[in-house]
């Protein structure tokens, strides 16, 4: 399966064994999604549990939150994550707290998909990687897979979560994996390992990260599409770095992160968004927080740059190969 | 399958005897595969609504709000009281414009399918909406579209090259490569820069108008969005504000019936019009024929005398029929039927303003067929001179340090720093 598939296979099975699932947003229903990821859902389990929204996105999680409050688990497709803002106020002061501030008298059990980041052409307005807002946020979970297993896996799992859920999809690898080389050609899933998807429900739980490369020479932080385009860089350059998939954001892998960085010594992280209070700033100081007697090297951070996404020089924005050898080069260097 | 939700919750208490709830999900009439039958619409004829005064109060209004101004009856002839009576050389500009329109936009659909640039978005068949409001405005009031005017910039004399080049992001883009195709910015042609973010530019055409009520100036705003788009938060805060401040503005709802794949029975169609949503909020409220250029232009020049005689903003509902697909990126026959563009009923607004100025005698069907020639080619022409200043990807765009320009008005000491790096980094690795 691809990532797409993946998807829609999560959400097909958690609607077929729990009937409180109920997915809506704009475009999901009847045409699946713009991206066909709830392609079917509508024929199969009804227009009561699948249907178009009005463009509103404060409305499609306001609405979420009351049906959540009914006993029901939304799963609301924001149709891309730059577009997530108009919903912000429902999420961060209503969904977040609901369970803090009513003593658990009543939770608001959504997960909230939506596609994100760049690389795709798609200006500023569709590329953007806002999940280090909702980590600011105490109360959502942020979860970001890069594979087609852990996409499935860990949607399932979020659905099943009772805790509201920002699942934020790297739209640049629904259809396969990204090396970050614009001028190739692009890679589907097929023959992946991580594409190999049961069909069934299985659950890759929340708060776990994977080690996607073991290694011994440095240690990268990334998530998402950068995932791969990491892996591609470490193999052109032939060393041999520990690739951690983090999976989740918050919750957290903090152990993993720990055993890592203490067994290489060097800390790399790299994340597609603007990098002031970018999620790698907090992911660097929890690592000089906890590991700062086993670092031998300052702590290197790839990142977009703190401008919009620029439309044309997107594969400059973007943390491509060139930017991560050189960061790779530098932290190996002493 | 069960057409209802099943839940634990709320299971006890509900009582026994009571007939179940129903959730009413819409559907559109047609879907592909069906026949598209409009017959059943209410389309009054021209010339049937009343015109009331510019600066009458919207309560006495209100059958506006749910009729349909029409200016163009079946034969071509302008009729009634909404009649703007043009003279033939601006019909004829009208027509121009709203030709020249489409032909621009058929080449960059084709420049899109060619690989020349990542996206772009056709306004086919709805023309008359921002062609006709752009011959109602003074050049100078402020327009702030979305992304399916690019009518007004062409109404208002924008070079079309400069709007290639913006398709194409190339070095000749006066944004420098950082917008989406077709979201244009153009100050000096009144033109506000557009947002991929749906309905923003609403609360902000208030804003403005508020600013240049409060400066007493005589400029005034028009916005434009669609009726999917009316489900926004925006859109509210946008009316809310309007009314209280009788603000000299213009709030058009294009109603193309579409919203990518929704119809607009998701964002209310079902149970009222878009225009009465004016009526809640104490403001004017119009509904006309988006497809008749005559009714658009009459509308808006009302709209915009209102405004100016500060009797306050004014809700128009351009009742119109998306041709093409939402965008490159969409499959129309994935979700409505195949022939409802050729059913609509409200016909083709070019054709319509056509056969009205053959019927006037001022036009005849080889000038227009000579007209469509002549615009093929300037599109072509334009697009081969836009061309040599680059196309998407083909490493003709700004330098590559112009990406941390105008972040803020001087840069600091971060993005220089970034910017430095970045150029150091692709030195190192020899580009
Ligand atoms: C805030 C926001 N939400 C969602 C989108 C995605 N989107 C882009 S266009 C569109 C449909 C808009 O339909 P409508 O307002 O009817 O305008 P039309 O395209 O028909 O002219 C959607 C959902 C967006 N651009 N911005």
């Amino acid at each position: 399966m691809n990532m797409i598939q993946a998807i829609n296979s999560a959400l097909d099975v958690m609607m077929g064994r729990d009937p409180a699932v109920v997915v809506m947003g704009e475009d999901v229903g009847y045409f699946g999604g713009v991206f066909r990821a709830t392609a079917g859902l509508q024929q199969k389990y009804g227009k009561n549990r699948v249907f178009d929204t009005p463009i509103t996105e404060c409305g499609i999680i306001g609405v979420a939150v009351g049906m959540g409050a009914y006993g029901l688990r939304p799963v609301p497709e924001i149709q891309f994550a730059d577009y997530i803002y108009p919903a912000l106020d429902q999420l961060v002061s209503e969904a977040a707290r609901l369970r803090y501030r009513s003593a658990g008298e009543f939770i608001s059990p959504m997960t909230v998909r939506s596609p994100f980041g760049g690389g795709i052409f798609g200006g500023q307005t569709h590329s953007q990687s806002p999940e280090g807002i909702f980590t600011h946020v105490s109360g959502v979970k942020t979860v970001i897979p890069s594979t087609p297993y852990d996409a499935k896996g860990l949607l399932i799992a979020a659905i099943e979560d009772n805790d509201p859920v920002i699942f934020f999809e790297p739209k640049r690898i629904y259809n396969g994996p990204f090396d970050g080389h614009y001028d190739t050609p692009a890679r589907s899933w097929a023959g992946h390992a991580q594409a190999q998807v049961p069909t069934g429900h299985y659950r890759v739980p929340l708060g776990e990260a994977r080690v996607a490369r073991a290694g011994e020479a440095l240690t990268v932080l990334c998530y998402g599409t950068m995932v791969h385009v990491v892996e591609n860089s470490v193999a052109e350059m032939g060393v041999d770095a520990e690739i951690l998939d983090l999976r989740t954001l918050v919750p957290l892998d903090i152990e993993a992160i720990e055993r890592s960085v203490r067994k290489t010594g060097r800390c790399m992280i790299v994340h597609e968004a603007t990098r002031t209070s970018g999620f790698g700033a907090e992911l660097s100081a929890l690592v000089q927080e906890r590991c700062f007697y086993h670092l031998e090297a300052p702590i290197e951070r790839v990142t977009g740059f703190d401008t919009p996404y620029p439309h044309s020089l997107e594969w400059a924005y973007f943390p491509g190969p060139v930017r991560i050898r050189e960061a790779i080069n530098k932290i190996l260097k002493d | 399958m069960s057409d209802r939700i099943d839940s634990d919750a709320g299971r006890e208490e509900a009582g026994r005897n009571l007939p179940p709830l129903r959730l009413h999900v819409p559907e559109p009439k047609f879907r592909p595969g069906d026949s598209a039958d409009f017959s059943d619409f209410d389309i009054p004829p021209a010339g049937a609504q009343a015109r009331p005064d510019e600066t009458a109060q919207p309560a006495g209004m209100r059958d506006l709000a749910y009729g349909l101004v029409r200016v163009l009856d079946e034969e071509g002839a302008a009729v009634g009281p909404w009649d703007p009576k043009l003279p033939p050389e601006m019909l004829l500009k009208m027509l121009r414009n709203m030709a020249l329109t489409r032909a621009f936009d058929a080449r960059m659909f084709r420049a899109q399918r060619q690989g020349k640039t990542s996206f772009y978005m056709k306004s086919t068949g709805e023309e008359a909406v921002s062609i006709g409001a752009a011959a109602a405005l003074a050049s100078d009031d402020m327009c702030f579209p979305s992304y399916r005017q690019q009518g007004i910039l062409i109404a208002r004399g924008w070079p079309i090259v400069d709007m290639m080049n913006q398709i194409y992001s190339n070095k000749g883009d006066r944004l420098k490569g950082r917008q989406l195709p077709i979201m244009y910015s153009a100050r000096d042609a009144g033109f506000f820069s557009i947002s991929g973010n749906l309905t923003t530019q609403y609360p902000q055409a208030v804003g403005w108008a508020m600013a240049s009520a409060a400066r007493g100036d005589t400029r005034i705003a028009a916005t434009w969005c669609g009726e999917g788009s009316t489900a926004e938060g925006d859109f509210h805060s946008a009316c809310t504000f309007a009314s209280v401040y009788r603000a000299p503005v213009i709030m058009n709802v294009v109603n193309n019936q579409w919203a990518i794949s929704s119809f607009s029975g998701f964002a209310g169609a079902e149970a009222t019009t878009f225009a009465a949503r004016a009526i809640g909020y104490g403001i004017a409220g119009l509904r006309v024929d988006g497809n008749d250029a005559l009714a658009v232009y009459a509308a808006t020049r009302w709209a915009a005398d209102r405004a100016r005689a500060n009797a306050g903003p004014t809700l128009i509902e351009h009742f119109t029929y998306r041709v093409e697909g939402h965008s490159t990126s969409d499959d129309p026959g994935a979700y409505r039927s195949a022939d409802e563009a050729s059913h609509w009923p409200l016909g083709d607004p070019i054709a319509r303003l056509r056969k009205h100025c053959i019927a006037l005698g001022i036009w005849d069907e080889e000038r227009h067929a000579a007209m469509d020639r002549e615009l093929a080619e300037m599109v072509r022409d334009a697009a081969r001179e836009a061309e040599k200043n680059g196309i998407l990807g083909h490493g003709l765009h700004h330098p590559m340090e112009s990406m941390f320009e105008d972040v803020f008005e001087e840069m600091p000491w971060h993005l220089r720093e970034q910017q430095q790096k970045m150029l150091d980094e692709w030195k190192a690795a020899g580009l």
